[in-house]
């Protein structure tokens, strides 16, 4: 029975992560960019979420708020830093995206405070746990489950059905034949960030429901893991972050599970570190190879 | 034909030892007749723990061409070792110190090995995440081994505490000195060439016979090395070291120094990460709502520069005494009016 | 490893070559890609001292081969004999220590780097000081140092190119960037120099001299080169040798006046041949 609730806490952590993961994988899909930022846009929809809701939004208008807000700034954050970046060397696009991270954690530290503030889990998920066969389950963990799949669903749906899918599919196979076949890939690829960011935005709200709490550097662990996630996966392959993500939230349940909690953060990165040496494209990703 | 003086080696040597005397005798009559407070010593300490923290990661970012994200964690590893060995060594004082030192960087050039083998293998990003990985890596361990290992060794979070304060402005100056002059005289032989080859054509630098594995593993552990010398001196500084010092945080914070130099000039990380340590205490001093933003202003600072001057403020230009000497001489006596265009400035 | 000595069985061998083993033997080399055949079936011979030409047409599969030959690509099939060694197991590297040494099709140089530092990289291995005579200073890396920039002025010197030897590489015109691949290529004292496309981008009166340098290097330096171009008066010029490649596989070999004569070539070029 605790075995079963385990695995249902891991499910819960790994669907968060996946939703995140998707984010870094569907950018770097098409632009080749890591995009560090990601995890922080994660952090500025906690916020908005939590001081909309504080401000006396009804609950649902702030999550809408929240994942709006992560959507414009992912989008802005390409617009203004990455866009003039297109044609340079990929470390400096690499850095830019450190750099916006950077600026994004500290001024969220300078105008919200460095200290953690309560979020408001309670007014947004509602109802208490349900009792299947003596197993309680959170009513949050049926919701995040229940809403990351669903929203795993519908991108699966836009990626492989909807002619802006193909846009974006044809964009990350060859960006300049897509532009030759008059695929318009500046607007392909900011329909990439809005997407990725407001799957962010979902994933903030999921995660500050499990997590009641905002912090100007809580995106960043998060990140950090969603983004190892991505990786494992195989970044720029979707399904590749779905596995990564519930495989990392899993591995990361269980070894807190064996009472080695200080040890989450090591093993997450130890396990990258391991699939990165015998798979370095990661469990589904493609090999690259450079033309000579 | 062009004339063109030119200073011959030993009289080069001779000119830029001359130069670091004299810059080392600067200092220590600045703080010997209490021109420089004891304040202000503690800032140029620090400068210099982060010149040669930036100057090593400069070997592998910008000669060698990679982007390692875990450079704390070899400063860690230095700071670490030489805190442990000084608490436990039976001979105390400045012996004691040297050899802390020198050991940090061979436990840090150790570490380098140990994770540029692996890490080397990839290229681009995904060097850039498992280096990433093992930095947090480090952290995790230097917080958790104590709980392992049932007795006292890292000190755990509340840190390593009780470290003897050596680090004095000789010593850190000595250390710089070194680092800088070791790093140039590394990359200006064939060492040096065959690690800038692989970051300028990787390809062409095998089809050349360049082992590229061997060069970036020494490029790799050069770099880390001097890290662990910077960590050392670090925890010679302040007495106590905690794990959270050297989170993925103060790694980036090295970067943006050796990137808002120019990466692949020794002379930008070293301006740079002296400008970066210094200003903090100087906006402190102007204002603490000003000091307070610090870190948003090298953010943007940083971004600004990769979208408008990607190569960092000096590109790959290097400083050197002699060569400006050189120009003087030559614009004073023959003027060759060939066109010097193109021509490398280094 | 067996030392087999392969009997040279191509009649268009210089004659001085015939009787010595070939500095090259390649036997039923292929490769694939993801199931695609992109070379397949292909033997080739390269005399001691000879200029061989491997032409045909785009996407053939030319400079394939010569990604084979180097190992940037690890053959599917078959074997490649270097002065009689078999190269099976070795990288890009090894194969270069071996003695083989390239340019490349889109060019490859050091472009940050001074002319003279591109060539001082092809001499990497002529020198051995270790990293502690190098960081100390120590006798050896000066004797070094400077015999091998003199060396490196000298090799600058083929092409008339040492006084560029301060420029930075990626500063020089396109003609004088190819000629530096050269030099580098030659800086690893190669005993197989493989050239891709060495006229491309040349004006007439530049491939004239560099047909003339070819055969210099080759006789100042005994060694063979094999080239892939498109410029046929070069090619039909200074080749003893040539093969033509299509789809990936040989369909002709022989001398320049066996390949011109020979029906298969004429319909692989259909439209494209237009000097003879």
């Amino acid at each position: 029975m605790l075995f079963l609730s385990q695995i249902i806490n891991g499910l819960q952590l790994g669907s968060i992560y996946a939703l995140v993961a998707l984010g870094y994988s569907m950018v770097y899909g098409i632009i080749m960019l890591l995009n560090f930022a990601h995890g922080d846009i994660i952090m500025v929809g906690g916020y908005v979420a939590m001081l909309t809701i504080a401000a006396g939004v009804h609950p649902i208008l702030a999550v809408i708020l929240a994942i709006l807000a992560c959507v414009v700034l992912g989008v802005m954050i390409d617009k203004v830093a990455y866009a003039p970046l297109r044609s340079s060397p990929r470390i400096s696009l690499l850095i830019t995206a450190i750099g916006v991270s950077f600026l994004l954690e500290n001024l969220a530290q300078n105008i919200w405070g460095a200290n953690a503030r309560p979020f408001p889990n309670s007014s947004i998920i509602k109802g208490s746990a349900i009792n299947i066969g003596g197993v309680h389950i959170g009513n949050t963990a049926i919701v995040t489950i229940a809403v990351s799949l669903l929203s795993m669903v519908v991108l699966t749906f836009l990626v492989q059905k909807t002619k802006r899918g193909k846009a974006m599919r044809a964009v990350s196979e060859d960006m300049g034949t897509a532009q030759l076949m008059g695929i318009n890939v500046n607007n392909t690829i900011t329909f990439t960030f809005a997407v990725g960011s407001a799957l962010a935005g979902i994933g903030s709200i999921l995660y500050c429901c499990t997590y009641p709490q905002v912090s100007p550097t809580m995106g960043s662990m998060l990140g950090l893991k969603a983004f190892v996630a991505a990786v494992l996966g195989g970044i720029g392959s979707i399904p590749g972050a779905m596995v990564g993500g519930f495989a990392i939230g899993m591995a990361e349940v269980l070894v807190r599970a064996a009472g080695l909690s200080d040890w989450t953060d090591g093993a997450v990165f130890a396990i990258l570190i391991v699939v990165l040496l015998f798979r370095p494209t990661g469990l589904m990703g493609r090999p690259m190879t450079e033309k000579v | 034909m062009r004339q063109r003086v030119q200073i011959p080696m030993p009289v080069r040597y001779l000119i830029n030892g001359v130069l670091i005397v004299l810059l080392f005798l600067l200092g220590q009559v600045l703080i010997s007749t209490g021109v420089l407070s004891s304040y202000y010593q503690k800032i140029l300490l620090q400068v210099g723990v982060y010149i040669i923290a930036a100057v090593s990661l400069n070997v592998a970012t910008g000669y060698l061409g990679q982007l390692p994200l875990g450079h704390a964690g070899f400063m860690a590893v230095g700071g670490y070792t030489a805190g442990i060995f000084m608490k436990n060594f039976p001979i105390k004082g400045m012996p004691a110190f040297v050899l802390a030192i020198l050991l940090a960087g061979i436990v840090a050039g150790i570490f380098g090995i140990i994770i540029g083998i692996p890490a080397l293998r990839l290229k681009g990003d995904y060097l850039a995440i498992i280096t990433l990985g093992f930095g947090e890596i480090i952290r995790v361990i230097l917080l958790n081994i104590d709980t392992v290992l049932g007795f006292k060794f890292t000190g755990g979070a509340a840190g390593l505490m009780g470290i003897p304060k050596y680090t004095s402005f000789p010593i850190v100056f000595i250390c710089v000195a070194v680092t800088c002059l070791a790093i140039h005289t590394m990359m200006k032989s064939r060492h040096g060439r065959a690690i800038l080859s692989i970051r300028e054509n990787e390809i062409a630098a095998e089809s050349c016979g360049i082992n590229t594995f061997y060069y970036k593993t020494m490029a790799f552990v050069a770099s880390a090395f001097f890290a662990g010398v910077a960590g050392a001196l670090f925890a010679s500084y302040l007495g106590l070291l905690v794990p959270s010092d050297f989170g993925f945080m103060k790694s980036i914070e090295i970067l943006v120094m050796v990137v808002l130099g120019g990466m692949g000039s020794m002379l930008g990380s070293v301006l740079a990460a002296a400008v970066l340590t210094i200003v903090p205490f100087a906006l402190q001093s102007i204002s603490q709502t000003v000091a307070d933003y610090r870190m948003v202003i090298y953010s943007v600072l940083l971004i600004i520069v990769m979208i408008f001057k990607p190569s960092g403020l000096l590109g790959t230009y290097d400083f050197s005494f002699t060569r400006i000497l050189e120009k003087l001489i030559n614009r004073v006596g023959i003027h060759d009016g060939v066109a010097k265009k193109g021509e490398k400035s280094r | 490893m067996s030392k087999m000595v392969p009997v040279p069985t191509h009649s268009y061998l210089p004659e001085r070559d015939v009787d010595k083993v070939p500095i090259l033997e390649a036997r039923h080399l292929g490769i694939d890609f993801g199931g695609l055949t992109a070379v397949d079936s292909l033997d080739l011979t390269i005399g001691r001292t000879e200029i061989a030409g491997l032409i045909g047409p785009n996407g053939a599969g030319k400079t394939t081969v010569f990604n084979l030959l180097t190992k940037v690509y690890q053959p599917t099939r078959g074997t490649i004999l270097l002065d009689a060694k078999d190269t099976a197991g070795m990288n890009t590297v090894q194969v270069n220590h071996a003695g083989i040494a390239r340019t490349f099709q889109n060019i490859r140089l050091f472009k940050d780097l001074t002319v003279l530092e591109n060539v001082l990289i092809g001499l990497h291995n002529s020198m051995n000081v270790n990293l502690m005579e190098s960081v100390f200073r120590l006798p050896r890396y000066w004797k070094q140092e400077k015999e091998a920039k003199e060396k490196a002025l000298e090799l600058l010197s083929i092409f008339q190119m040492q006084d560029l030897a301060k420029y930075e590489a990626g500063a020089l015109p396109y003609g004088a960037q190819r000629r530096l691949e050269i030099v580098r290529a030659l800086g690893t004292n190669p005993k197989l120099l493989l050239l891709d496309e060495p006229a491309a981008g040349m004006n007439p009166s530049e491939t004239a001299s560099l047909m003339e340098n070819i055969q210099k290097i080759r006789d100042s330096f005994h060694i063979a080169i094999m080239l892939i171009e498109h410029d046929m008066n070069l090619v039909m010029g200074i080749c003893e040798g040539i093969a033509v490649l299509n789809y990936g596989k040989i369909i002709a070999k022989g001398t320049p006046e066996e390949i011109q004569a020979n029906p298969a070539v004429i319909e692989a070029y259909l439209g494209k041949k237009k000097e003879g």
